[in-house]
């Protein structure tokens, strides 16, 4: 099938010019978003994740993530019923590439894919010396990269190990919460490419985003919860022993 | 370059963030408000006896001062926007405030407290010295050859001031240097209120010790005797501050032990483990422990001046090791165990690196360099050419 | 005037410590990024850039606006859900210039199994199988379709 891009355009006249906007890569390029109509956060379902490990594909992908670092990643929690305070952990390469067949089948098992938790009163944010990473007006955690000088205060404040120092770039990263991507109107990587919806991107001001009618309905929960950061990345089905 | 990692870590977390270069940024600025707090006992609270150590002890706080931010500034991924840190300060980063409270200190204390209490020996080296040094010296007295009775008394009070602000100051210093750390909620290694006072009074163990060393090393190159009840009342001093320091650290671990909180049996695996040598053995054991008990030796039994100084050296280097032992337990420590206490990685030190070994060497040493070039721009003893020097005071003092 | 005569030196002093000040302010004035504190303690153009990234994914709405006939076939199946990219990788380059830029072909050897491979940790109700024991060697794709998997009816086929 070769359809070029004229005929596109002639096809579907909105979605080309979504697409359109969304190449030219500026955000001038779509004006109708307003960061003051949003507050983003994201859903994940553990009950519904396969370790396929798609989303950290996806994100290093999209976001040219170096080796070894990883802006999202995926453990895999092995909880023995008579030791449930100390799960065995795995997360090979970040669970990128799936994970090998579990061994021991006493207990339950189980995955957890974790990135950014953009927290409202984000740790991170606050103890950098320069304003080089702050809470964006609707709700994203990002970094300056022409700001940041690099002193990994940090890496060292997020307690969920979200962040790393970039070996070339020098700087401070993190998940953008594909920040490129939701101004545009689409979803982030790591959704998009989620196979089982175990991903769901929330706009928490948005009152007819599916994420109001979840959070009404399930017990959900986030990391950490008494350091009280904040934390917009609500778990679903997330088990005790998780940290 | 693969990094052992036991157990499990978050990925992002098996890189060390804080070199031994970050170890020894807090070392050095705790021997600075160390140092200052020591001179400040003879100017504020009329300790005469530690009299000899006063200027040296500014000397060395400055010279510490000027190295305390270059582990920083080399361990930056971009050390050339360090200067964003003055320009957009963040008011709720404990790290921001160093430029200013740094700034404060080395320019509105240290410089102006020297420059205060050398400015009669600046203006008289302004006049008879040649070359170079002249030219130092004149810069130095701003232009200024008032030497005065009445001006070098308004001097002395203007410097007794000084001293007054400089000590909740030196507090400050390096008490925020504890808040860097005291004050990270995600690592319980680190997350104590206690641990800007414990970082306090570990300072003025080392600052104490090290213008101890200093004042014996000097005088033994000098080949002069040493002012015993000089040495011996710093030792004294030492001895109740590290007592108070000691019974800080040991109620934050008594604490730590009986709350046994979530972290605690990580924490707890990794003092026996990975931090066995370098906290129980050479922090606790051999940095603390034993030199309180030498000191203790010398309050208690009466021993020969040549055997108090034997015992003062050797207490006074195990301070010093042991100080520096704290804060690589305290840095470095808190960056070995996973923040899902889950699993402990591994800190490789390299040699010849930006952030290596022979950095932090050429680091230690470099105080100690500028130290001597402090010593002989500004000798912190009475000049022995005092014909000379009372010549030029007679010559200037009058207009 | 005495007093001032002889904290001369003092004076001298302050100035330098005030031109110092003075020189810091009028430094500050003009490094200070333009856009820094348009919303908070950072610089909002920091927002524009990380915005104006460039993208990788077309996301499947995008493809669906050609591959009409792929999203007939994939809308009846299991696979509904699974988004084009998922398995085809990132194409925004193609949906840019379809064109020239051509997807690569897939290996489904490599791609089933990163779903289907059993493991305990999956949930229980998400199909999986011990891949070395289930086909006996065959290609997945000799009884399952990727874009709609369900095995139908062939004649001489078992179920």
């Amino acid at each position: 099938m070769s359809i070029t891009r004229r005929q596109l355009l002639i096809l579907l006249p909105a979605a080309a010019v979504a697409w359109k906007s969304i190449l030219a890569g500026t955000p001038e390029a779509s004006p109708n978003y307003n960061m003051t109509e949003h507050w983003w956060g994201m859903l994940v379902d553990i009950t519904k994740c396969i370790g396929c490990g798609s989303c950290v594909r996806a994100c290093q992908m999209e976001n040219q993530v170096p080796d070894g670092y990883f802006r999202t990643w995926v453990e895999r929690y092995h909880v023995s019923d008579y030791d449930i305070e100390n799960p065995k952990v795995d997360s090979p390469d970040g669970g990128k590439n799936g994970f090998p067949p579990a061994t021991a089948s006493d207990g339950k098992n189980f995955f957890v894919p974790k990135m950014c938790n953009h927290c409202a009163d984000s740790p991170c944010t606050q103890v950098c010396p320069v304003g080089a990473t702050f809470v964006s007006p609707d709700g994203v955690v990002l970094v300056d990269q022409k700001y940041c000088l690099g002193c990994r205060y940090c890496v060292q404040a997020c307690p969920y190990g979200c962040r790393f120092v970039d070996p070339k770039k020098k700087t401070a990263q993190k998940c953008t919460l594909c920040y490129h991507r939701i101004t545009k109107g689409l979803t982030t990587a790591c959704c998009e490419n989620c196979p089982t919806g175990a991903r769901q991107l929330a706009d928490l001001k948005n009152p007819n985003d599916p994420i109001h009618e979840f959070l009404k309905t399930h017990s959900v929960q986030v990391l950490k919860p008494y350091l009280a950061t904040r934390s917009k990345l609500f778990y679903n089905g997330l088990d005790g022993s998780v940290r | 370059m693969q990094i052992p990692v036991e157990g499990f870590m978050y990925p992002n977390e098996v890189e060390l963030q804080w070199s031994v270069l970050i170890v020894l940024y807090p070392f050095l600025t705790g021997l600075v408000a160390g140092a200052f707090i020591l001179a400040s006992l003879e100017r504020v609270f009329m300790v005469k006896a530690v009299k000899p150590t006063y200027r040296l002890a500014l000397l060395t706080a400055l010279a510490f001062l000027i190295v305390a931010p270059l582990p920083l500034q080399l361990h930056l991924g971009h050390p050339e926007r360090s200067f964003e840190m003055y320009l957009t300060p963040h008011r709720s980063s404990a790290m921001a405030m160093f430029g200013f409270v740094y700034l404060w200190y080395l320019l509105a204390v240290l410089v102006v407290e020297i420059w205060l209490d050398y400015r009669r020996d600046i203006v008289v080296m302004s006049q008879c010295t040649t070359g170079w040094k002249r030219l130092v010296y004149r810069v130095l007295t701003l232009g200024s050859t008032n030497i005065s009775e009445r001006s070098l008394h308004i001097d002395e009070r203007v410097g007794w001031l000084v001293t007054v602000i400089g000590i909740p100051s030196a507090f400050l210093l390096h008490g925020y240097v504890g808040f860097i750390f005291g004050s990270v909620k995600a690592n319980p290694w680190w997350s104590s209120p206690l641990m800007p006072v414990v970082f306090l009074f570990s300072a003025m163990v080392s600052g104490i010790a090290i213008v101890m060393l200093l004042y014996m090393l000097m005088c033994r190159l000098r080949r002069e005797p040493i002012d015993m009840d000089c040495v011996d009342t710093v030792a004294k001093y030492l001895f109740y501050t590290f007592i108070i320091d000691f019974s800080l650290e040991m109620l934050d671990l008594i604490h730590r032990i009986y709350e046994a909180d979530e972290s605690f049996r990580s924490l707890d695996f990794m003092v026996h483990t990975r931090l066995f040598l370098s906290q129980v053995v050479i922090q606790i054991l051999l940095g603390t422990v034993l030199p309180i008990l030498l000191i203790g030796v010398t309050q208690v039994v009466k021993l020969a001046a040549e055997q108090r100084k034997r015992i003062y050296v050797v207490a006074g280097c195990l301070t010093m090791i042991g100080i520096f032992a704290m804060r690589w337990n305290v840095v470095i420590g808190g960056q070995l165990f996973s923040k899902s206490f889950l699993g402990y990685t591994t800190y490789k030190m390299g040699f010849v690196t930006r952030e290596g070994l022979l950095t932090a060497i050429v680091l230690t040493v470099l105080p100690f360099v500028i130290l001597g070039v402090l010593v002989k721009l500004l000798p912190p003893w009475p000049e022995k050419k005092s014909a000379i020097s009372s010549v030029a005071v007679a010559a200037y003092g009058a207009d | 005037m005495k007093a001032f005569k002889d904290a001369g030196h003092l004076f001298r002093l302050a100035s330098v410590f005030l031109v110092g000040g003075v020189l810091f302010l009028a430094f500050r004035g003009v490094l200070v990024p333009r856009s820094f504190g348009q919303y908070g303690h950072y610089r909002a153009d920091a927002i524009k850039e990380t915005a104006a990234l460039p993208i990788s994914y077309a996301g499947h709405q995008v493809c669906e606006g050609c591959h009409a006939d792929v999203l007939e076939v994939k809308s009846k199946g299991v696979h509904k859900q699974v988004a084009c990219e998922a398995c085809h990788g990132p194409l925004a380059t193609h949906a840019d210039d379809p064109a020239s830029v051509q997807p690569a072909k897939l290996d489904t050897a490599v791609l089933c199994v990163r779903c289907h491979e059993a493991n305990l940790a999956k949930p229980k109700n998400f199909p999986q199988v011990v891949s070395a024991e289930h086909s006996g060697g065959a290609p997945c794709e000799t009884c399952h379709q990727p874009h709609s998997p369900a095995i139908v009816a062939v004649a001489g086929g078992n179920q």
